[in-house]
């Protein structure tokens, strides 16, 4: 790729670091066109797990039936889903034998988003059921005694609840941008086309060229980091105003 | 505080077309936890106005006597008939106000938002009825920064906004100073005055003085006795409600 320095040229690791600010700070194309495509996946995955597991969640937390525990126990369960695993069934269903192969999604993006929303829409679903039934449990005889409907429950305690489900989110979302199993199955790590922070990292410290792996980690890294303060600030915020 | 005329009587609600929900009637109330009774056999009749203290030492049933009127909570057996209706068919047409007030993590303001949107009311009031608690200063404040009395008059504030034909206080003055005490006492006796019904649980016995017109005396899980103020106060009927009142214990 775009550095030819392989590990033995480097003297140290050091100055691995020091190309890999170099690249970071000039904004180097292929750089920044890889992150883009990172952010541009998990975030998009985030927000349809949350679509999907949020829901879920509160469904969860508010209801009483047979057979809830099990699925409590499912919802577990399934949090700890190995990337790998995820990627391989999607790559079953998605390639061209597969039922869904001829929608030609193997080897996209909206493939790599798919796989990514699979792995953490559980997370979702499982830790904003937690933090919901902690609330409706202090909220369930208020709003019995206000007649809310279920409707209108869920969605004042999703409401109320808004800034520890957005630590939720960015659970998922960590565990998304963070992943390489997953995409790298059913994305392929195609240069301009799927090669995201993660799998890029990969196949370039297999090459050696560890100065762009080192840049890319730099880049999660602060990514991570900048999420997790936005994050933690909001949260103090609403923490002063007593809203968590 | 302001007058309470901006505030909707309850006569004027226009969800009032299903017949009248008093007078009360309890007939043989058994409410079972696991074997023991926590209500036993209580038979109750109150009338259509006023102000009815229940007291009673602790553990004697107080709390969810109110919970099963106001149907939040289902009799192991017995009858609950509010006019012609049965406790569950009438809870939106009461409010409950709880010791320990729950309030949304939201602002003071939106906490009465949320209730008047959910219910249908009309959102106008919203001012109004702030201005009536003495809370319209603290509008735009969190309200769950507010202190024990003020939160306590808020969540009175988001009970009359239901436009509730009874109103049921679960010791709403427990932890409060006496000027917060007076405030919630003043916000009650003007919901009374408007027609509203009041059922009001209390162990402080000023404040059963104060407000009672009757007095239902609970002692464990039976009712003990249901007097008049004038006659519950100078001379009970029950022994237990006489020890009660002398602060002997009989719980």
């Amino acid at each position: 790729m775009f550095f030819p320095e392989h590990l033995e040229n480097l003297h140290s690791i050091g100055e691995a670091f020091a190309l890999a600010l170099q690249l970071v700070l000039s904004g180097d194309p292929d750089l920044l066109e890889i992150v883009a495509l990172s952010l541009r996946v998990s975030l998009t995955a985030t927000a349809v797990a949350c679509l999907i597991g949020l829901p879920i969640g509160a469904l969860v937390a508010i209801s009483r039936f047979r057979g809830r525990t099990i699925v409590l126990v499912v919802m577990n369960a399934l949090m700890g889903l190995p990337p790998v695993v995820v990627g391989l069934l999607v790559y079953l269903h998605l390639s061209r034998s597969g039922p869904l192969g001829f929608l030609g999604l193997l080897y996209t993006p909206t493939a790599m988003i798919i796989a990514q929303t699979i792995l953490i829409a559980p997370i979702v679903a499982a830790l904003s059921r937690q933090v919901l039934e902690d609330l409706h449990a202090e909220y369930a005889e208020q709003f019995r005694s206000l007649c809310l409907t279920r409707g209108q429950a869920v969605a004042a305690l999703l409401w109320d609840a808004r800034y520890s489900l957005l630590t939720v989110g960015l659970a998922g979302f960590g565990r998304a941008v963070a992943e390489v199993g997953a995409v790298i199955i059913v994305g392929g790590n195609i240069d301009h086309l799927t090669r995201v922070m993660t799998t890029a990292i990969a196949l370039e410290t297999s090459k050696g060229d560890l100065a762009l792996a080192l840049a890319l980690g730099v880049v999660l890294l602060a990514i991570s980091l900048s999420v997790n303060a936005a994050v933690q600030t909001l949260r103090l915020t609403a923490t002063r105003q007593a809203y968590v | 505080m302001s007058d309470a005329v901006t505030l909707t009587p309850p006569s004027t609600v226009d969800d009032r077309t299903n017949g009248l929900i008093l007078p009360l009637r309890v007939r043989d109330l058994v409410l079972r936890l696991g074997e023991a009774p926590v209500l036993d056999g209580l038979n109750l009749d109150l009338g259509p106005t006023g102000c009815t203290m229940v007291m009673g030492p602790n553990g004697s049933g107080k709390s969810l006597l109110l919970k099963l009127l106001h149907g939040l909570a289902q009799p192991t057996s017995g009858q609950i008939v509010w006019g012609e209706h049965t406790a569950a068919d009438v809870t939106a047409r009461q409010a409950l106000v709880f010791q320990k007030p729950v309030l949304l993590r939201r602002s003071v303001a939106a906490n009465l938002d949320f209730v008047l949107r959910m219910r249908g009311k009309n959102r106008g009031r919203r001012d109004a009825l702030l201005d009536h608690v003495g809370l319209a200063h603290k509008a735009n404040q969190p309200a769950r920064l507010l202190s024990g009395g003020e939160a306590q008059r808020l969540a009175l504030a988001r009970a009359l906004a239901t436009d509730p034909e009874v109103l049921f206080l679960d010791e709403p003055t427990a932890s409060l100073d006496p000027a917060s005490v007076m405030a919630i006492e003043q916000i009650v006796s003007d919901a009374r005055l408007r027609g509203v019904r009041i059922i009001f649980v209390t162990h402080d016995l000023g404040q059963a003085r104060r407000m009672a017109n009757d007095v239902v005396f609970l002692h464990r899980g039976r009712l003990a006795e249901h007097t008049a103020a004038s006659e519950f106060f100078p001379e009970p009927q029950s022994q237990a409600a006489r020890d009660y009142l002398s602060g002997r214990i009989v719980v």
